[in-house]
């Protein structure tokens, strides 16, 4: 049956979506209907029929294609976040591995919190994880598999690797590498486990990120004195300085879209999360705060998630940090919830619509 | 034109580093001489490896250089690990929360290294040394203001056997 759309109309509702739930051997059908209010049509149904517990994910399936129907781009609801739990006081926290829905439910914990962990981040393509562990000691990127629970280190360095992040194609891993007082940005091929070397500057180089086509990485280096964000072609060659702003620069991440690219910026005491263009002009600073960084991006590059921590008062307590995430015009701004306190998040792929 | 324009970027400039000195002052001041520079000085979260030789030595903000009571703290810990020669060390470097997290592992290596470097030159087998950046994931102090950032800019000798 088709609703009374002139009602609709009334309160300005340009879409409307009417649905039905029925519940038949053991399992649940969800029948939906997308409306045109203004030409009083029909604009997409759907029926999905799956077991009970899954209700909450085929809301957000819903929701990706109704986003998609109206917006032209594809949703980021059926998606999932990696971060670290964080827990207990400033100078002993506790971390852990958590993995979430994007909404803040199901969470689940990876890692039981004896050694420190850090800077978790999604593969594109799959369910891999790569991130920096303090196994015996000996800070290292792993590599885990969120299906299986079966991690391994990636490489055999003879010290510190640390910020890593996944090819576009989910089959390098980027990361840098600490010897002897100075960090260089290497990649290890996840098949053929042939490591090369991006980087070799006296300076640090870190935080690299590819762009979605592969073809260039951007970088944070301090190479000038302070940090800024650097991009170069993803061989080495052609080292570009991109930001020339006020203030330090650090973890640019490159958009899903290929068009921006976000940052953490440090200026006056005050930290910023922003986006610039791929060649560091029209920078855009979305957010100020005491303290926050890490954005990663929603996969439709419409949204940032990152961590905000909060001062502590004269006894150096009331510490706590969190996940928000934010919208590239800025203005909507929201507390992802998280059972204990959190920080660098990193969102997966669309899980499978 | 020109010649006054420089006159006037001149007279700016000798104001400007009026306000400088006369801020730089007023701070010192008020964090009653435990920081100089913006490297801490003081002595309250300083541990002994033994008698006189303290165990840690603190950066300036961003910074990886030796200063010259940090280089003098080194030679006494590398006279005492010449008289102690089966003793072994960890240097772990670390860093303030002023800055992203994984640039601060990476200062923190540095800063480690800085230390390692100088006791190597003081006669100290590269072999007794190790290395570990913790960032700012051990701060020390949990204020969030400049003397306690002041603290957790540091690298501790940690004697590992």
């Amino acid at each position: 049956m088709k609703p009374r759309f002139e009602d609709w109309a009334l309160i300005k509702a340009q879409a409307l979506i009417t649905g039905k739930v029925n519940f038949q051997d053991e399992k649940l059908r969800v029948e939906f209907r997308l409306w045109d209010v203004l030409a009083g049509k029909e604009m997409l149904a759907l029926a999905f029929t799956t077991v009970p517990k899954n209700w909450r994910r085929v809301g957000h399936i819903i929701t990706d294609k109704v986003y998609e129907r109206l917006t032209g781009e594809k949703g980021y609801f059926d998606t999932r976040i990696i971060y670290v739990s964080e827990k207990g006081p400033k100078t002993q926290r506790v971390k852990r591995l958590a993995i979430m829905d994007q909404d803040g439910f199901n969470t689940k914990y990876l890692t039981l919190g004896n050694e420190l962990v850090l800077t978790p981040r999604f593969s594109p393509t799959n369910q891999m994880v790569t991130y920096l562990s303090y196994f015996k000691n000996l800070p290292r990127v792993y590599l885990l598999d969120i299906e299986t629970g079966i991690q391994e280190v990636v490489g055999d360095f003879a010290g510190m690797t640390f910020a890593p992040r996944f090819s576009p194609n989910g089959k390098k891993i980027i990361m840098s590498f600490a010897m002897d007082g100075n960090s260089d940005i290497y990649t290890m091929d996840l098949e053929n486990r042939i490591v090369e070397r991006i980087t070799n500057h006296p300076s640090i180089d870190t935080s690299p990120s590819y762009s979605p086509d592969g073809k260039y990485i951007a970088f944070n280096s301090d190479r000038s004195g302070y940090q800024q964000i650097y991009v170069m072609k993803s061989d080495g060659t052609k080292v570009r300085r991109i930001s020339f702003g006020k203030g330090l620069y650090g973890t640019p991440v490159w958009s899903p879209r290929g068009d921006l690219i976000a940052f953490t910026k440090l200026h006056k005491g005050k930290f910023y999360i922003g986006v610039m263009r791929t060649d560091g002009k029209g920078e855009r600073l979305l957010t100020e705060n005491f303290y926050q960084e890490a954005p990663s991006w929603s996969p439709n590059g419409r949204v940032l998630i990152f961590y905000r921590e909060t001062k502590t008062d004269s006894k150096g307590e009331g510490f706590s940090a969190k996940l928000w995430s934010i919208d590239l015009t800025g203005y909507n701004e929201r507390l992802v919830d998280t059972e204990t306190d959190a920080s660098d998040p990193s969102w997966s792929s669309l899980l499978g619509n | 034109m020109n010649i006054s324009k420089n006159y006037k970027n001149i007279f700016l400039a000798m104001f400007l580093s009026f306000l400088l000195s006369a801020c730089a002052t007023q701070t010192a001041k008020k964090i009653d001489s435990q920081i100089q520079g913006d490297v801490y000085t003081g002595t309250d979260t300083v541990e002994y490896l033994a008698d006189g030789v303290p165990d840690r030595v603190f950066f300036a903000t961003n910074e990886s250089v030796l200063t010259t009571a940090s280089r003098e703290t080194l030679r006494k810990q590398a006279t005492w690990l010449r008289k102690n020669p089966e003793v072994t060390v960890v240097l772990e470097g670390h860093a303030d929360e002023r800055g992203t997290r994984e640039y601060n592992l990476a200062l923190g290596e540095r800063r480690a290294n800085a230390a390692k470097d100088y006791l190597m030159t003081y006669g100290i087998s590269s072999s007794r040394i190790s290395v570990i950046s913790y960032g700012k994931e051990r701060p020390v102090d949990s204020g969030s203001n400049p003397l306690a950032w002041s603290k957790n800019r540091r690298s501790v000798t940690v004697k590992a056997n």
